[in-house]
């Protein structure tokens, strides 16, 4: 296994070997194995994640959160599993039953294939694919799948009417991310992670290079976690629940399984593409500390994605939408434009970096400047009452 | 060995799927198992070492292809109202034609056709060749396919949009 540590994967392979088994069946066992320990691992993080959004939002709004169950509260996300476990099963009467039970499990799956190629310290990654970034579009693409089957499934005007309304903002906002993961993509030259994390070698993280690409993805991912302010669609005043109101118990569980386990892997990638992976200092001489560098950078991209939940209202969904195609999407075209041009020119890689981050401030603080003033004469045109044009 | 076994499993799941699209009775039903069945054509660019191919068969045909057919069974008025069933009179006599022209299909492609063989091992920078290729020899078709893609975008924004009173 050239996943684990070389001197587990010895072992492991002379254990397999004088059980007399021959190399095909090596490699299945390895893939069985890795399957089930990333399973396990998305799995549980997801009871810590749950937890650390209750705690955090409850901190902030100057209350105490879950600390009943469990020291500080921790053992609160297993009580609600049990709960959700517990509940009865309904299926509304002229449900579609094969999409209507399908969809929470897709939902799940495809965030779960996503955790395959993420580097968790080095030399640690599910499958070093070549099409490593490619891979991560195509599987949000595949959850999007999954709203849509949800929303129709139910039988149910709401549930359609929210689960269109996902969709739309989720097709919308794949873009800004597909390109600002193209932004890393162009400077390493590579779309396999393991090899985009080597690249970011001397704490030259991408996203320092090129804040405004990190930015963008980090708003994107937002949207498409359909986390606040992009959460309307979820949220307990809009259309009651969105796509998800006829599912109960343990599907309505899978569902918020899947939007958490979404939180973390986002992070995940973010980290891994703009924010260095499981680089830091002495991460050569002792390679486990890679594995501390890459969850305490996830933690804090969690930290901020709960922080800024806690903290802004939300978006209507044509301010939502506006934001997507008119301001996100001309960025992302401009930032690999830029990052095209500059990859290729020819001067010192210290010159160019530093070029780059300028040039990034700079777009930043346009797109900021224009943005400002398009709302300032909105206001200014609401408050003098004449109609809203947006 | 194990290689043959799991292209056994995933071509069984490929046709069944496909199978299932054909006769199954709910066409939104049908539309799901479009869905398997494409998976497990990725999963077959998989095993041929061609995972571009299978990753951006998953990216447009289950993320977008299977979308647009799922959007448009579900804005069709009537589609799903009433379960339609795949069969008519002359299904005997269809069946036993289909299967001999499929047999027939089968003995051409398997004995008769001369497929290339190639003995080289599968280029480890397929994704670069492709680019290269892409910017280079066919740069004019790339071209055209954006400036057709552009069309469509401006055609779509056109007609969906709301009429200016």
């Amino acid at each position: 296994m050239d996943v684990l540590k070389p001197q587990i994967g010895d072992w492991w392979h002379a254990l397999l070997q004088g059980a007399g088994l021959s190399s095909g069946w090596i490699v299945f066992l390895d893939a069985l194995v890795i399957t089930l320990i990333l399973l396990g691992l998305g799995l549980t993080s997801v009871l810590f994640a749950v937890w650390l959004e209750r705690k955090l939002a409850a901190r902030v709004q100057d209350r105490l959160g879950p600390n009943r169950v469990g020291p500080y509260g921790l053992v609160q996300t297993v009580a609600d599993a049990l709960k959700l476990l517990t509940k009865e099963d309904i299926t509304p009467d002229n449900a579609e039953r094969l999409s209507y039970n399908l969809a929470p499990g897709l939902a799940v799956f495809a965030v779960l294939m996503l955790l395959l190629v993420i580097p968790f310290g080095p030399g640690l990654i599910g499958a070093d694919i070549n099409v490593g970034v490619l891979y991560l579009v195509a599987m949000g693409s595949v959850g999007i799948m999954a709203i849509l089957m949800a929303g129709w499934s139910s039988n149910n005007k709401y549930a359609l009417l929210g689960g269109f309304r996902a969709v739309a903002q989720l097709l919308s906002y794949e873009i800004p991310m597909i390109l600002s993961m193209s932004v890393p993509v162009l400077f390493a030259g590579t779309m396999s992670m393991e090899k985009l994390v080597e690249q970011q070698a001397h704490g030259r993280w991408f996203g320092v290079v090129m804040p405004a690409a990190f930015f963008l993805y980090f708003l994107a991912a937002l949207a498409e976690n359909e986390r606040t302010p992009f959460d309307l669609l979820e949220a307990d005043s809009e259309i009651v629940a969105g796509y998800h109101i006829e599912y109960s118990g343990m599907k309505f569980a899978w569902f918020f399984l899947a939007f958490f386990l979404n939180t973390l892997i986002l992070s995940a990638i973010a980290t891994t593409l703009f924010l260095g992976g499981w680089r830091g200092p002495f991460v050569e001489q002792v390679p486990a500390l890679g594995i501390f560098y890459f969850l305490a950078k996830s933690f804090v991209l969690v930290f901020a994605f709960m922080w800024i939940r806690a903290t802004f209202p939300r978006l209507r969904i044509d301010q939502m939408m506006a934001f997507a195609w008119k301001v996100m999407v001309p960025t992302g075209l401009v930032l690999v434009l830029v990052a095209a041009v500059f990859v290729k020119l020819p001067v010192a890689p210290l010159v160019r970096d530093v070029l780059l981050f300028l040039v990034n401030v700079f777009i930043l603080l346009v797109v900021a400047g224009l943005v400002g003033r398009h709302l300032r004469l909105q206001i200014k045109r609401l408050s003098e009452g004449a109609a809203v044009v947006s | 060995m194990i290689l043959k076994v799991v292209f056994l499993l995933v071509s069984l799941f490929t046709v069944g799927s496909a199978l299932m699209v054909v006769t199954h009775k709910n066409l939104f039903s049908s539309a799901l198992f479009l869905v398997a069945s494409f998976f497990g054509v990725a999963a077959l660019y998989v095993l041929l070492e061609a995972e571009f191919l299978a990753v951006a068969q998953v990216l447009i045909y289950v993320g977008a292809i299977a979308t647009l057919i799922i959007f448009a069974i579900m804005l069709t008025r009537g589609m799903m109202s009433g379960r339609t069933s795949p069969r008519n009179d002359q299904a005997a006599w269809a069946g036993l034609a289909s299967v001999v022209l499929g047999l027939v299909l089968l003995y051409v492609v398997v004995f008769r056709v001369q497929w290339p063989v190639v003995e080289k091992p599968v280029p480890p920078d397929t994704i670069e060749q492709l680019g290269r290729a892409l910017v280079g020899r066919y740069v004019v078709p790339f071209e055209v396919a954006s400036v057709l893609l552009l069309a469509a975008l401006v055609g779509a924004v056109l007609i969906a949009r709301e009429k200016e009173v």
